[in-house]
């Protein structure tokens, strides 16, 4: 039997942390946008969570993980020589990497994180890779470093202006699209608010754009059909189909919907878990922008 | 002991298998069957005929030696029974609970024809409770090694039974599972009320016992190819048992409002998730005191209903285009479900789901169906009848209406043959694909079916397994291939 053993875990922003896991032969095979299902307890729930990073020659994927609920919180808790119960994947198709002129990797809050490989991943394939970060204010801007060291153009935005560009990632979109930049492909990855505002910037300009989806799951493999959302007209399954589809053709106010769907369940069970947590709880996730 | 006379036995009722009654039942997990008493199973024993043209045995996809274990029960020597059943049957304590018997062994039984079939199934699961809950139950690796190595995908029924054999035969034999926990629809699919989740730990442990190796959130397909088990992880062969796990919807509006769920994915959240314990860190719709249709006329459609009643819902219909003649399910399953108080709602199909603005379910359009010519299946064809329509409120759906054949594995292995429907391309007999030293069975090849016959499928394919190693060939192309 595996032991996914913590290597490294770190704070990256307040709730979001950075667990560098061991998990060779998760490493050798994965590749950039596919996810991992996770579980931390003896009965605990499984939960989806990309793939920010790995390392095949050293053994080890990296999770960055936003403690929004009671298993990422619960997860949120283990530090290095600690272990995570159970860790299946590589899950879901890979992201689509080609050679585009010029390709745009937006991230809002911790979904830099899942922008960051496949960021890299177009760069390697000789992309012009420009990268806006979204923070709801500076803390949440993440990754910026490495992102400086793999794309041609880094870009942070925080709505509150606390850090680089103030104003929403789609706002920093729309300027270079005025610039008269030509733009051949966007990644974005975030709040589902957030990749449903890029989708609409994008759309009248034609520029092929991509988003990566985060609905409920329970297997992960195809089996139970949870994670169903349409896209153009079609329903799929995002943990085989997906999770990356065209955001021009993605139904999100479906997909927000199905997410709220045990949102009572879920005050309850966090309400029980951390009293603390009621005071001041948003259910927007912190890091949230559009 | 008493012995019966011919006459005697043929005019004896058959025993029946105590249960807890349904108004209980119906607000509890634990198992609704009782099992037979040393008593009870001594006396339904007793009842057999010992025909000698065993037809019994012929109606066992699995050739279980029917009349030889009864004969051992009616002795007393449970024990005895148990070894006889378990040369050919490795999970008995699971198929007395789940086998479609009454098409199978009692449904060939000479005193069927008076309605008084020997309640083989029943003696079945009494003879391996009797041997699991007394200890008896016996496992060891052969000795004599065979230096083969053989990757079992899937440690559903048809992995479980192929793994036994090989490992029986002195095979390295190492089982990979997708989930977190053993069994797949043993586990995920089957409630605990009808086969407790302790009978299939017990039976992996078995397997343990016989030198198996577990491999749990193995991926095969995703974290290794088929091309990387038989190369670089050194298995000498595959056996591919990953059953039929895709989901299908009616494909009509509004089955993706929240409260439609697939048989699999609400079933999971209950059975292997455990939502239906209080303190359940996954959560399912909560059904208390709402209304739950389910469609499908299968055991998993049984299953769906009977789990919603327990899980407090006010009313459960079961929603069905044919008549209940024609349901798949066992009869075990109905009557269960008609004594637990299900609603029968025959003939009915949906058109359309219809909710809220917060996009939950809220009503369901339905249309009355009549049966027409007989198809394919040679059950009659059920036809819309014009005009039918009508609105019924509805808090949460469950679509039992089956499951396509998982696309993960197949899709990874260009060399493996699919049919049309997705299903794998394998000899019935042999298991034998079209990708060398890769065998398969179970759902995965013959598309939804039962337990057993996927039992039979890994049993199957584990002699023929078991023959390409002791240095049978490689024929490239299976014959008798299935359309």
């Amino acid at each position: 039997m595996c032991i996914f053993e913590i290597l490294e875990a770190r704070d990256l922003a307040p709730d979001v942390r950075y667990l560098r896991i061991k998990a060779p032969k998760i490493a050798r095979r994965r590749k950039a946008g596919q996810f991992v299902i996770v579980r931390a307890t003896p009965d605990g729930e499984r939960i989806p969570l990309t793939i920010a990073d790995s390392n095949a020659e050293d053994g080890w994927i990296a999770l960055i993980v936003q403690g929004v609920g009671k298993t990422t919180k619960i997860v949120n808790l283990l530090e290095a020589g600690d272990a995570i119960r159970d860790v299946a994947g590589p899950l879901g198709m890979p992201s689509r990497i080609e050679r585009f002129g010029t390709a745009v990797s937006i991230g809002g809050g911790v979904g830099t994180a899942i922008a960051y490989p496949t960021a890299v991943a177009l760069k390697e394939a000789g992309s012009y890779v420009i990268s806006i970060i979204g923070g709801r204010n500076s803390s949440y801007v993440l990754l910026e470093e490495e992102m400086r060291a793999v794309c041609d153009e880094v870009y942070p935005t925080t709505d509150d202006g606390s850090y680089g560009y103030h104003g929403f990632v789609t706002d920093k979109l729309t300027d270079l699209i005025s610039e008269r930049r030509h733009l051949d492909f966007v990644l974005a990855i975030g709040p589902i608010p957030m990749m449903k505002a890029v989708a609409e910037v994008t759309h009248p300009h034609g520029i092929e754009t991509v988003v990566s989806l985060n609905p409920i799951m329970v297997d992960g493999t195809g089996m139970c059909g949870g994670c169903r959302v349409v896209v153009g007209e079609e329903t799929k399954f995002a943990c085989v189909d997906g999770p990356e589809f065209d955001a021009h053709q993605v139904d999100f106010d479906l997909l927000a919907r199905r997410n709220r769907a045990y949102a009572d369940f879920e005050r309850r069970r966090d309400d029980e878990m951390d009293p603390e947590c009621v005071i001041g709880r948003s259910h927007t996730a912190p890091g949230a922008t559009s | 002991m008493k012995e019966f006379t011919l006459r005697e036995r043929m005019t004896m009722a058959r025993q029946t298998m105590p249960e807890q009654p349904p108004g209980e039942r119906r607000a509890n997990f634990s198992e609704v069957n009782l099992g037979f008493t040393a008593g009870l199973a001594v006396l339904e024993a007793q009842r057999c005929l010992m025909c000698s043209r065993t037809v019994c045995i012929d109606g066992c996809p699995v050739g279980v030696q029917i009349t030889e274990f009864i004969d051992l029960v009616a002795e007393g020597d449970f024990d005895g029974a148990a070894k006889v059943i378990k040369r050919d049957n490795s999970l008995p304590a699971i198929c007395g609970r789940v086998c479609p018997q009454e098409d199978q062994c009692e449904g060939a039984c000479v005193l069927a024809r008076k309605g008084r079939p020997i309640a083989i199934g029943a003696l079945e699961r009494f003879v391996a409770d009797y041997e699991r809950l007394n200890g008896l139950m016996t496992a060891e690796p052969p000795s004599v090694r065979s230096g083969k190595a053989v990757a079992i995908v899937g440690s559903g029924p048809a992995g479980l039974a192929c793994a036994t054999d090989l490992a029986k035969q002195g095979h390295d034999v190492t089982v990979f599972e997708a989930l977190h926990a053993l069994g797949g629809v043993l586990t995920y699919g089957i409630p605990e009320f009808r086969l407790p989740k302790e009978i299939v730990q017990a039976e992996v442990a078995q397997l343990e016992k016989l030198g198996v190796a577990f491999v749990t959130n193995a991926v095969i397909g995703m974290i290794d190819t088929l091309d990387d088990l038989l190369g670089e992880e050194g298995f000498d062969a595959v056996f591919v048992g990953v059953g039929a796990g895709l989901p299908r919807f009616p494909n009509i509006p509004g089955e993706n409002l929240i409260g439609v769920y697939s048989a699999n994915e609400f079933l999971t959240r209950v059975n292997l998730m455990k939502a239906y314990r209080p303190d359940s860190e996954t959560p399912v719709y909560d059904v208390a005191g709402k209304r739950v249709a389910v469609f499908g006329g299968g055991n998993t459609a049984m299953d769906a209903s009977r789990t919603a009643l327990r899980l407090g819902a006010e009313k459960v219909a079961i929603v069905y285009r044919r008549s209940e003649e024609e349901m798949p399910a066992r009869n075990e399953e109905i009557v269960h479900a008609h004594h637990e108080g299900v609603e029968f709602q025959m003939l009915t199909n949906p058109v359309e789901f219809l909710g809220d603005d917060e996009g939950f379910l809220t009503e369901m359009r339905l249309q009355a169906m009549e049966l027409g010519e007989s198809d394919d299946s040679g059950r009659r064809r059920p036809v819309p009848i014009a005009g039918s329509e009508w609105t019924e409120g509805v808090d949460m759906a469950v679509v039992a209406i089956g499951n396509s054949p998982n696309p993960l594995l197949p899709k990874t292995a260009a060399d493996l043959e699919q049919t049309t429907r997705g299903t794998l391309v394998a000899d019935d007999e042999t298991g034998r694909t079209t990708k060398e030293g890769v065998f398969a069975g179970g759902d995965i090849v013959t598309g939804g079916a039962t337990v057993i016959l996927a039992m039979g499928a890994g049993r199957r394919a584990a002699a023929s397994i078991d023959d390409y190693l002791r240095g049978g060939v490689w024929e490239s192309k299976p014959a008798g291939v299935p359309v």
